[in-house]
Formats: C-alpha cells, structure tokens, sequence
C-alpha cells in the first residue's frame, strides 16, 4: 500500500513536525510514503473566498502533483474535505477530479478505515485528552469516531467536552476578516474545556486558532496535532 | 432602537461582543435549550426521510409557483377572503393603508410575523395615526423596549429574564423576583384590553396550501388565535414562498417545522384559516384580507444557486445551531432574519452590495446544514453569493490581490516555498499587526508560530 502524503501549505510552514509524525505513523503501520514535489496549497483559501478560477487552477495543479498516486492522505480534514467534496464538481471536465477524491483521505480516516490499524503503543496511558472535531473533518467526511478510537488505542482517555462539534472559529480568512467574532468563537470552546493534558484535532488551522486564542489570553494547555499526539502513543 | 445596516455587521458585532456581553450568554443559553429539545424531538422521527419529504414539497412548489399563487387565489377569493397582490413593501403597505382607512380602523392587535417585520409595518401603522400592539409575549416585550426582534422563533432571545423583571416591574409594579408564569400573567392582563378595543388583527401565515386556500399558524400562546378570530378585519400577510400544494401537507409540515424550532411534536395552538365567519357562525372576523407579498422573492428565485433559501419555513434551527449567531445574537446582522438563513437572503432580497459583509459571517462550518428540515445547502449558498461579489468587483482590494498572487505562487512549487521561507523569518509578533489579514489574526490572537524547519526540507534531509 502507497500513499501519497499532501502536507498542505500550512502543515509545511506551520504542522512541519506533526506532518512529519504522519510520515512515521503510516510507515509504522507499513504503509510506503511518498511526498510528491510539486504539492502546494489545495485551493481552499481561493474557493472559500469566492475566486471560483483560482480556485479551479489549484485544483488543476493539484491533481497533477498527485497523478498516479494510490492514495493520497492529509493530516487536515479541512483540505481532505476540499478534495473529496468540491474537486469532483470544480473540475467536472477532469475525469481525474473525481477519481482522486475517491482516493483521498484525511490521516486518521485513512488509518482506521482504510490500513486498517489495529493497535498503536501505550504512550498516552494515562492523559486526558480533549478532542476537538474539525468541522469538515466532521461534516464533510463524516470522521467522527476515528480520531478517538485512536487516541484511545494509545491509551488516552478522551473526556467529555460540551462543545467538541462547535466550530473554533478559524474558517480560514474568516478569522482574519471578522476577527472579533471569530475571537468569540474560539472563547466558547476554550471557556468550556474541561482540565486536560493537551488538546487535539486532526486541522492545523483549527489548533493554529485555538492556541494563538489561548496565548492572547494567557492560559490554556497544549495543543498538539493529532499526529503527534499518535506518534507519541506509539514511541511511549 | 433601529437595525444598523448589513453593512455595520463587523462594527456592531464587535460592539456586542465587547460591551454588552450579557446578550451573548442569553443567546447561548437559550439556543442550547432549542438545541437539545430540537435533537430529542428529531429523534423521534425519521427525521431524515421528513426532511428529505419537506425539501421535496417544497422544490416543486418553488417549481410551480405561478400555478400554486393562482390556485390559492382561486380558492381563498372562493372562501370568501379578498386577495391583494403586493410586489415591493410599499405596495403591501399601501394596500395595508387602504383596509385601514376603508374601515377606520383605530386600534390593531398583531400576531407575530417576520414579514410584517420585513415590511415595517408597526412604523406605517403608527404614522397613520392606528394604535399598534404586538401580542405575542416576546413582541410585546420588545415592543416595550423598542427593539426590533433578534431571532425568528424567540424575538427577544438575547434579553434576560432579569431584564423582563426590571422592564415588568417599572411598568406593572410586578415585584422584581417575579417567576417567568408571574410576568405573562401580568402581560396577559393588560394584552386582554389591547385584544378586546381592537378592530383590526394582523397576522403572517406559517404556511398557505393552495387546494384549500388555507392559511396555517403555528403559535404558544394563544394571541395569534385571538388576533384573528377576535377583531372583526382580519389581514394576513403572507410571503408568495410560503405555499404548499395540498391540505394534508400541512400535517407533514406543521409538525416537521415544530419539531425543528422548539423540539415541540407540535406547536400548542395551529389555526386553520380559510376566510371570513360564516352566516351560521358565531366568531371569528367579518372580513379576511390575504396580502401575498413578493419584496425581492421572485428575484431570489431567478438565482439559479440561491433559489433553495425560499425553501426556508422560518424555524429558526439554523441559527440555533450557528456559532457565528451564538456570540452576538441578531441585531448585528442589520435585517430582520437574521443568522445564516438571513446570510443567504439577504443578497438575494435586498441586494448583493447591500448586503456585504453578512456572506462572510460564516466559517463555513456547515452546522446549519445538519438542522435544516428543508435541507437548505447554506454554506454552498455562502460561498455562491462570494462568488457573485467577486464577479461584481466588491472583494476589498487586498483580499483579490492577495489571493490571486497566492494563486499564482502556488502553481510554482519552487517559489511557493522560497515565499513561504521568507514569510516564516518575518518578525511576525513584532510587525504582524501593520500587515492586512495577518492584522486582523493578531488583534485577538497571538502570531502563528512557524516550524523550525519547514517539512518539504524535512522530507528531503530524510525522516527517521
């Protein structure tokens, strides 16, 4: 089994070490990777924004990075949620548009459902752990109970948070366009999280907004990205 | 208190947010309580194959309006109801003028509706010299603060109970501890007056199905029941989407729409109004005015994207399930529907600069999508009315700049990376806030912290 690892433009600048943790997780679970040169940005920001063109020109770029590729998989559900649900009708002309987001999975949908994983390692034994469901993780492709299953592989017990299916508030220029609201957004979820040892999410946007949130306002735990998080529960 | 427009969203919701964060507690509180109930009552049913039911009623009547208005017409002219076609605001109001001079009408009790909110109609009421009174329990109330309604099930959502004590207690002597029962007694008290002095009521429709001419209303407490039986002029004003073919629809959506705004199985009263009483009957108005309102809908319904809003039954779930709503309420939005439900008709109604920014009040987080009972696909509506902003030149300048050299770079993997490089060994904590976008991140965040190495150089030195 193959799989083509799409680090995204922000997991290369900013999730470098959590995508490099979700190169060790596949490898562990015996999975080949590769990390196709010409990747860069999946389109997201330009769709979301209304630029339907530049948009569909990533799209383009995109699904020639990954020509040929078995699978692809992402550490962000957001990305994966962009390819799997938007590609096949931007690009409708693109026969390859719909077969790749077939093939496209966000990390941990693709180590559960896909690889098949059945255990990891010990090494979150003992933390508390708050998981926090990326909304196109969650209602795009549908990955709800993944993450947690895995986490509680590694031995980690997720608790019970009241707003783990809202949204942080990132939503990518959004938080930058209506800042004070996306602020708000990201309150809520930082005002009702219960005492944990860190925080996880499978999207480095999400984390990204939730932790610079929590910096603002001098408290908060660690966020760590779900791969990570996993890598850890292997190594112990 | 006066709505600032759509275009003051950012401003005023950062007022609301900073100044008056009480509103933000009772709007999270009371959505919490929709929410729950909303999930227990879809529970109930196949509420999958409801909505999927609803959504397909409503599509065909979208599909077939002009066969269904006509039908109602017939029909209702049939009951004996007399019929007004008004396209724009002004020309409902001014057929709402007519009735009014035509019967020296006085004094008017109003059930409560968001059309009649859309249209102004307390405003032109009142300039004409009629005595105007909301009677339902949260119009009332807002009607005594003066304020426009927040929220299109639960107008005065973002009040606490604490705020009604006070505003009951200066204006009824009710004591200040007074128990919500204690407060609508006291409210029901002095409405009865109101209902027995008035010789016009006025109404929405929930619903209007065609076969019968039957206009159904779905209430809690009884006004609008009295608003339309007791006074002897009755109007309804009702928006040209709200149709559905057939009678027996009705059971589907009147429970459907119950379920999804309060959780109820059913609203506690459902009136079924087919016209003026009858010679052998002995309540209910001498004469029933239907005014079938367009105001921007037919041009909503020409957009071959946004269409799918005028499936909207006005129950609210949207917004009770809306992050974005749940930290400010409604006023900020600067029209009467507010939320994501408003997002989408907004531009579509009023106009697409007009409305700007209120489509990008939304993270896209698809929440809404979840609830719809008529399966509205909203964030795909959000991103639509983007896209047509962006067609029409409306995008701030640095935005479409920025995001077509970011395009541009992206498809050079080479110097995507070298940008990126850069952009990473900027003093972002120092400098950040000067910068557009990135500005607006570290007013409320700190600056996002690079990785020491970015993972492509990672990958190429080798991962262990």
């Amino acid at each position: 089994m193959r799989v083509s690892l799409f680090a995204t433009c922000l997991g290369d600048q900013f999730y470098a070490d959590a995508c490099a943790d979700a190169v060790r997780l596949l490898r562990h679970v015996g999975v080949e990777v590769d990390v196709p040169d010409a990747q860069t940005c999946c389109g997201q920001p330009a769709y979301n924004a209304g630029l339907r063109d530049e948009a569909l020109r990533m799209v383009k770029h995109t699904l020639d990075a990954f020509e040929g590729s078995e699978y692809v998989v992402l550490p962000s559900g957001s990305c994966a949620g962009m390819m799997r649900c938007f590609y096949p009708e931007l690009a409708h002309d693109d026969e390859r548009a719909a077969s790749l987001a077939e093939r496209t999975y966000e990390l941990s949908q693709f180590l559960v459902n896909v690889a098949g994983v059945e255990a990891l390692g010990s090494g979150l034994g003992g933390k508390r752990v708050a998981y926090h469901h990326s909304c196109h993780a969650l209602r795009e492709l549908g990955v709800r109970d993944e993450p947690i299953e895995l986490l509680a592989k590694c031995g980690a017990e997720v608790v019970p948070w009241v707003a783990d299916e809202e949204c942080c508030g990132f939503g990518g220029l959004f938080s930058a366009k209506l800042p004070e609201v996306s602020a708000a957004m990201a309150d809520r979820k930082l005002d009702t999280l219960p005492v944990v040892d860190f925080v996880t999410s499978t999207d480095g946007g999400c984390l990204m907004q939730l932790s610079g949130r929590a910096e603002k306002r001098r408290t908060g735990p660690p966020f760590r990205h779900l791969a990570s998080a996993l890598w850890e529960g292997v190594r112990g | 208190m006066k709505l600032r427009p759509p275009g003051e969203y950012r401003a005023e919701a950062a007022r609301t947010i900073r100044e008056t964060p009480g509103i933000r507690d009772a709007v999270t509180n009371a959505t919490d309580t929709f929410n729950a109930h909303r999930a227990h009552a879809y529970g109930e049913i196949d509420s999958d194959r409801w909505r999927d039911w609803a959504r397909d009623v409503k599509t065909h009547v979208l599909t077939h309006l002009d066969e269904y208005l006509v039908q109602a017409e017939e029909q209702l002219t049939a009951n004996g109801a007399k019929v007004h076609w008004a396209e724009t605001a002004s020309d409902a109001l001014a057929i709402l003028g007519d009735i009014v001079q035509e019967h020296g009408i006085e004094r008017t009790v109003k059930a409560k509706s968001m059309l009649t909110e859309e249209l102004g109609v307390n405003e032109h009421l009142e300039g004409l010299g009629v005595h105007v009174r909301e009677t339902d329990l949260g119009e009332y109330i807002l009607q005594l603060l003066d304020e426009p309604p927040s929220h299109i099930v639960g107008p005065s959502i973002h009040r606490s109970l604490e705020d009604s004590q006070r505003l009951f207690h200066e204006r009824f002597g009710t004591p200040l501890d007074s128990e919500p029962d204690a407060l609508a007694a006291a409210a029901r008290e002095a409405l009865r007056a109101d209902f027995l002095a008035a010789d016009l009521g006025i109404s929405g429709g929930n619903f209007l199905a065609a076969e019968t001419g039957t206009i159904a209303l779905i209430e809690n407490e009884g006004n609008i029941r009295l608003s339309t039986s007791l006074p002897r002029v009755h109007v309804a004003m009702v928006g040209i989407e709200k149709l559905v073919p057939r009678l027996e629809d009705l059971s589907g959506f009147l429970q459907l729409t119950a379920r999804a705004a309060t959780g109820q199985p059913i609203g506690c009263f459902v009136s079924l109004i087919q016209g003026p009483k009858r010679d052998d009957e002995v309540d209910g108005p001498e004469e029933v005015h239907v005014i079938l309102v367009d105001n921007g809908r037919t041009k909503l319904l020409a957009d071959d994207t946004a269409w799918e809003a005028l499936r909207c039954v006005r129950c609210g779930a949207c917004l009770n399930i809306c992050p974005v709503y749940r930290q400010t309420g409604g006023h900020p939005y600067g029209w009467t529907y507010s939320g994501p439900i408003g997002a989408i008709l907004a531009p579509g109604m009023l106009g697409l600069e007009e409305s700007l920014p209120l489509p990008h009040a939304s993270s896209l987080c698809g929440a809404c999508v979840d609830v719809c009972p008529v399966r509205i696909p909203i964030p795909e509506i959000l991103v639509h009315w983007r896209e047509k902003a962006v067609e029409a030149g409306l995008t701030p300048f640095v935005e479409d700049i920025g995001l077509k050299a970011y395009t541009a770079a992206a498809e050079q993997p080479m110097a995507f990376r070298a940008a990126g490089a850069m952009l990473r060994h900027l003093p972002l904590e120092l400098g950040g806030r000067a910068l557009p976008i990135l500005g607006g991140w570290m007013q409320e965040r700190s600056a996002p912290k690079p990785s020491k190495k970015s993972f492509m150089n990672q990958w190429k030195d080798g991962i262990e």
